[in-house]
C-alpha cells in the first residue's frame, strides 16, 4: 500500500507507476488543516479522471470527530473510491458510524449497497484494547492496520530499530484481526534512507504474520515485494490451478478440481493473487 | 452569483495551478488571466476549462488569475472548485451532489 | 579525400608567453571574417569564452564565425556580440538560456549549425571548417605549452574535445590560471601544438565547472525508468562477462549504472569498458573492479576529474576517438549498449534533445546519434510526459538522432522495442517487462496530458541540424 498524500497533483497522476498493490490516498495527517478542502477536492477529481487500472484504491479520511470527516466521505464516495480508511479507531462504534455514512453516500451517489469496503487504523492503547471488537465491528471491513506514531506516544515512549515496543499492539492486532478473518496491516518506516532497517522490520513483521507493510515511498516497494515473494512452491501450486481451470473452460465443465479437490473461487484469486506477486516481485 | 470574498487555491509547484479570484469591481464579464509554461500547446484550452468551472457555479463578473507549471485538466477544476468554494464560504459546507454533478 | 592539414610553423625559441589576451590575440594574426574555436569542458563554469570575445570585438573585429565544442547559459553575453556584428556564424552541439532563446526568435542572419561531438571531429578533421585560431582554456599548463585538466584553481578532468582544436586549429593559445614548471606531464594538448600562453586571473568559476561528485537522483519515476532500463540490458545476449556501455546525462540514465551495479555482482559479470562523459559512479565500478576501463571524453564531476589522473585504466580521449564516423573507427563503434535521454520521442522513433516542445532550442546534440548509430543496442530513457508535455508523440519538434538507430525506448508506463529489432522483441517478450507498442504509448499520454495545440513556425531557419556523417538532418525554424 503506498501512502500518497491528497494534496500533491504530480504525485497523484503518477502512484499508479510503481506496482503497489494498493494506493492510499491520505485526507488526514498529510494535510494541513487550511488544505483539506482543496485536497479532498483534488482527490475527487483523480479518482473520477486518472486511470489506475486494477490498483486497490484506499483513502484514509479525517475522523468523524472533525469537521472534514463526514464530507471526505461522500466525496470519496461519490469520486469511486474502493475502500474507506478510518484513522485513529478506538470502539466499534467508530466503524459503525463511517459505515452509516458509507451507505447513505452509496445511496446517493449510485453506488452499489455495501460495495465499498473499510480498514481501520488502530493508534491508541485504547484502540488495542478494543481491537477484537473493532475488527468485527462490520462486514464491510477487510483490515485493520497499525499506525505506530501516534501508538508510541500515546504509550509515553518513542519507536527504537528493534520495534520491542511494538510486539503487544502487533500481536493484539494480528489476532484481532485473524479471529475475524480479515488482513493485518503493519505501520509506516518513516527513514526512507534506510533500506536495511526498513528490510529488517518488513521481515519481522512478515513472520509475526502480517499482510502486509504500508509504504510512504515507492523506493520501498521492491523491498517489501521481495521479501513477502510467494515460495517456489506456492507459485507451481498457483500454475496448476490455472492450468485446471484452463482446461475445465475448455471442457465446459463447470466444476473444477485440481488432484481431487474442488477448486471454489478463493482458491483461484489466492493462486491468481500468488502469480501477481510473484511477477510484480521479479 | 457573486464571490463572498477573495480567494486562492493550488500551488505554484510543479504540475500544480495557483488559481486567485475575485470580484470583477468594473464590468460585469468574467476575466481570465493565465500565465502557464505550456502556453502554446494548452493556453486556449486551460482558459476554456477555467471558464466552464467558473459558469457552473454560475459566478458572474469575477477576475481570474492563474499562475500553472503544467497541471492535467482534473487538477485544473479540482483547484478552480476549490477557490470558489473558499470565495462562497462554502469550502466545507457545500453540498457535493452540486460539485459530482457534471 | 585527406585529413586537413594544419599549418607547419618552426618554433623560433622565443617564448611563448604573452602578457594580455589582447597581444595574444594581435599575435595570432586574428582578422574579420575568420573562424575561432573554444571547448566546453568548464560547462556552466567558462569565463574564457566571453573574456576572449570581449577583447576581440574591443580590437574592432567583426564577422567571425566561431566553433565552441557547446554553449550554455553563462554565454548570454554573446547576444549583444552577435547584435554589434562581431559573431557572424555560429556552430555548436548545442545552446541554452537566454541565448538559446535569442536565436530562436531569428536575430541571426545566418542559421546556426547543430553538429554531434562526434560530426565535428569529422567536419573538423574533413576541412569542411577551419579553425583559424583556438582558445583553449586549460587548469594547467607549463611554459612550452603542455596542458592538462587537473590544476590549481579550476579542475575538468579530461580535455577531450580541446584536443582536436589543439591539432587541427592553425593557431593555438592557451588560457591558464595555473602556470607551472616545466615539463606539466602527463599532458592532454602538448608543446608542439601550442603557439601562445596568456595566463590570467582566473579561467573559470569551479562552482560551474563539476561539482563535487554526480548525486543519485532520489526521483522514484526516474529511478523507475532506470530499473526497467537495466532489466532490458541484462535480458540481452550482450550481457556478458566483458560488455561495454555508455549512459548518458540524465537521472534516469545516469541511475542506470546503479541498477547495472547490482545486476553485475548479482551475476557475477565485469563489463570490458563505460564510455563517455564519467561521473563517479562508473569511477566506482571502475575502482570495485566492475568495470576493467573507463574512456573518457568529458569528467561531469571532481571525482571523475581526480580519477583521470591516478587510475590507469581511467583514459582521456578526445572527440575524435570517442565519436568520429570518419576513422578506422571511435571507441562507441565497440559500445553494446548506449543509454541515453530524450525531451522527444516520436512513433518513428526519432529523438529530439535539442528543442523544446514550444520550438525553443533548450538542449545539445552531445553525443547522442553518434552513440546511438554506433552502439549495438540503443536504449532511451524517458517519462512519458513531463509535467504537461508528452514525451512520447506522433512527430517530435526536432530530429537529432534518426528512429532507425534507436532499439529500445523505456518510459515508466511501458518499453516499446523499434519494430525492426525483430530479436529483441521476441527476447523482451518472454520476460515480464511491460512491453508495448510505441503507438500506445503515444496514446496512453495523449490520453493523460490531452492534445496539445500544434505550434506554428515561420520559413525562416533559425538553425540546420548536421548529422555525424554531414549530411543535412533537419531544420529548426523561427518561431511564430
Amino acid at each position: 500500500m503506498l501512502y500518497v498524500p491528497g494534496s500533491n497533483p504530480g504525485m497523484l497522476a503518477d502512484a499508479v507507476i510503481y506496482g503497489a498493490d494498493s494506493i492510499m490516498f491520505d485526507l488526514e495527517d498529510a494535510i494541513s488543516l487550511r488544505e483539506k478542502d482543496s485536497a479532498r477536492l483534488l482527490v475527487y477529481r483523480a479518482l473520477q479522471t486518472v486511470d489506475f487500472g486494477s490498483t486497490e484504491l484506499v483513502c484514509r479520511i479525517n475522523g468523524l470527530d472533525t469537521p472534514f470527516g463526514e464530507k471526505d466521505i461522500e466525496a470519496v464516495v461519490a469520486g469511486g473510491i474502493h475502500v474507506v480508511r478510518l484513522p485513529k479507531t478506538e470502539t466499534a462504534e467508530d466503524i459503525q458510524q463511517v459505515e452509516a455514512l458509507i451507505e447513505k453516500a452509496e445511496v446517493k451517489y449510485g453506488r452499489e449497497v455495501g460495495s465499498i469496503k473499510m480498514m481501520a487504523a488502530i493508534e491508541s492503547a485504547l484502540g488495542i484494547m478494543n481491537a477484537y471488537e473493532i475488527a468485527h465491528a462490520s462486514q464491510r471491513l477487510i483490515g485493520i492496520a497499525l499506525g505506530a506514531e501516534d501508538y508510541v506516544t500515546n504509550l509515553k515512549t518513542k519507536r527504537s530499530p528493534g520495534g520491542i515496543e511494538l510486539l503487544y499492539a502487533r500481536s493484539q492486532l494480528l489476532n484481532a484481526a485473524r479471529s475475524a478473518g480479515i488482513a493485518a496491516l503493519d505501520t509506516v518506516y518513516s527513514d526512507i534512507d534506510n533500506m536495511t532497517g526498513f528490510a529488517e522490520e518488513v521481515e519481522l513483521i512478515k513472520q509475526l504474520g502480517f499482510d502486509g507493510k504500508s509504504v510512504i515511498n515507492p523506493r520501498q516497494i521492491p523491498v517489501v515485494h521481495q521479501l513477502f515473494k510467494p515460495t517456489d512452491k506456492e507459485i507451481a501450486h498457483a500454475k496448476d490451478v490455472v492450468k485446471a481451470i484452463e482446461e475445465a473452460e475448455a471442457k465446459g465443465l463447470g466444476v473444477i478440481s485440481l488432484r481431487g479437490k474442488m477448486i471454489d473461487k478463493p482458491i483461484v484469486e489466492r493462486a491468481l493473487r500468488i502469480l501477481d506477486l510473484s511477477e510484480a516481485s521479479e | 452569483m457573486k464571490l463572498k470574498k477573495e480567494a486562492s487555491a493550488g500551488t505554484m509547484d510543479s504540475c500544480d495551478i495557483n488559481i486567485r479570484l475575485e470580484n470583477n469591481p468594473l464590468g460585469t464579464t468574467n476575466e481570465i488571466h493565465l500565465k502557464s509554461i505550456v502556453e502554446k500547446q494548452y493556453g486556449d484550452h486551460i482558459r476554456n476549462l477555467i471558464s466552464q468551472v467558473i459558469d457552473k457555479y454560475g459566478l458572474e463578473s469575477v477576475v481570474v488569475n492563474a499562475v500553472d507549471r503544467g497541471a492535467l485538466d482534473c487538477t485544473i477544476k479540482a483547484r478552480v472548485e476549490s477557490a470558489i468554494q473558499r470565495g462562497l464560504d462554502q469550502a466545507h459546507t457545500l453540498e457535493w451532489s452540486v460539485v459530482h454533478h457534471e | 579525400m585527406r585529413k586537413h592539414g594544419k599549418q607547419i610553423k618552426i618554433y623560433d625559441n622565443k617564448s611563448k608567453m604573452v602578457p594580455s589576451l589582447e597581444e595574444a590575440i594581435r599575435k595570432s594574426g586574428l582578422k574579420s571574417g575568420m573562424t575561432i574555436s573554444f571547448h566546453h569542458h568548464f560547462r556552466e563554469g567558462d569565463y574564457t569564452t566571453n573574456l576572449v570575445l570581449k577583447h576581440i570585438a574591443a580590437l574592432g573585429i567583426r564577422d567571425l564565425t566561431i566553433i565552441p565544442s557547446s554553449l550554455s547559459k553563462v554565454h548570454e553575453p554573446l547576444i549583444e556580440l552577435i547584435k554589434a556584428g562581431v559573431i557572424k556564424e555560429i556552430h555548436t552541439s548545442g545552446m541554452r538560456g537566454k541565448l538559446a532563446e535569442f536565436i530562436s526568435e531569428g536575430h541571426m542572419e545566418k542559421p546556426i549549425i547543430i553538429r554531434s561531438h562526434g560530426g565535428r571531429a569529422r567536419a573538423i578533421e574533413a576541412g569542411e571548417v577551419k579553425i583559424d585560431v583556438a582558445f583553449l582554456a586549460v587548469p594547467r599548463c607549463d611554459e612550452m605549452g603542455n596542458a592538462s585538466g587537473n590544476g590549481e584553481h579550476t579542475t575538468c578532468g579530461s580535455l577531450g574535445y580541446a584536443m582536436v582544436d589543439a591539432e587541427y586549429a592553425d593557431t593555438v593559445i592557451l588560457v591558464t590560471d595555473d602556470l607551472c614548471e616545466y615539463p606539466n606531464m602527463p599532458a592532454s594538448i602538448k608543446q608542439q601544438q601550442v603557439d601562445y600562453i596568456v595566463k590570467i586571473d582566473e579561467i573559470g568559476d569551479p562552482e560551474g565547472i563539476a561539482s563535487g561528485a554526480t548525486r543519485y537522483t532520489k526521483n522514484p519515476k526516474e529511478l523507475k525508468i532506470a530499473e526497467y532500463a537495466s532489466r532490458v540490458i541484462t535480458a540481452l545476449p550482450e550481457y556478458k562477462e566483458g560488455f561495454s556501455f555508455q549512459t548518458g546525462s540524465g537521472g534516469a540514465s545516469l541511475a542506470v549504472t546503479r541498477y547495472l551495479r547490482e545486476a553485475m555482482i548479482k551475476d557475477g559479470i565485469k563489463a570490458g569498458f563505460a564510455l563517455g562523459g564519467i561521473t563517479q559512479p562508473m569511477v566506482d565500478l571502475l575502482e570495485e573492479g566492475y568495470v576493467k576501463h573507463l574512456f573518457d571524453v568529458q569528467s561531469f564531476d571532481l571525482v571523475a576529474a581526480a580519477s583521470i589522473a591516478k587510475n590507469a585504466n581511467h583514459h582521456e580521449i578526445s572527440a575524435s576517438e570517442y565519436a568520429n564516423p570518419s576513422n578506422l573507427g571511435c571507441v562507441a563503434s565497440k559500445l553494446d549498449f548506449v543509454i541515453l535521454s530524450a525531451l522527444e520521442v516520436d512513433k518513428a522513433f526519432n529523438v529530439n534533445v535539442m528543442t523544446g516542445s514550444d520550438g525553443v532550442i533548450m538542449g545539445a546534440s552531445g553525443g547522442h546519434c553518434d552513440t546511438a548509430q554506433s552502439a549495438k543496442n540503443t536504449i532511451i530513457v524517458a517519462p512519458l510526459y513531463r509535467g504537461r508535455l508528452a514525451t512520447v508523440i506522433e512527430k517530435v519538434t526536432t530530429i537529432i538522432t534518426p528512429g532507425n538507430t534507436v532499439d529500445v525506448l523505456v518510459t515508466e508506463r511501458g518499453i516499446a522495442i523499434n519494430p525492426q529489432r525483430t530479436d529483441l522483441i521476441e527476447l523482451l517478450s518472454k520476460t515480464n517487462l511491460p512491453i508495448v507498442s510505441i503507438e500506445a504509448l503515444v496514446k496512453q499520454a495523449e490520453q493523460i496530458v490531452g492534445k496539445a495545440a500544434p505550434i506554428s513556425f515561420e520559413e525562416q531557419v533559425v538553425a540546420i541540424i548536421e548529422y555525424r556523417d554531414g549530411s543535412v538532418l533537419d531544420r529548426i525554424y523561427k518561431r511564430g
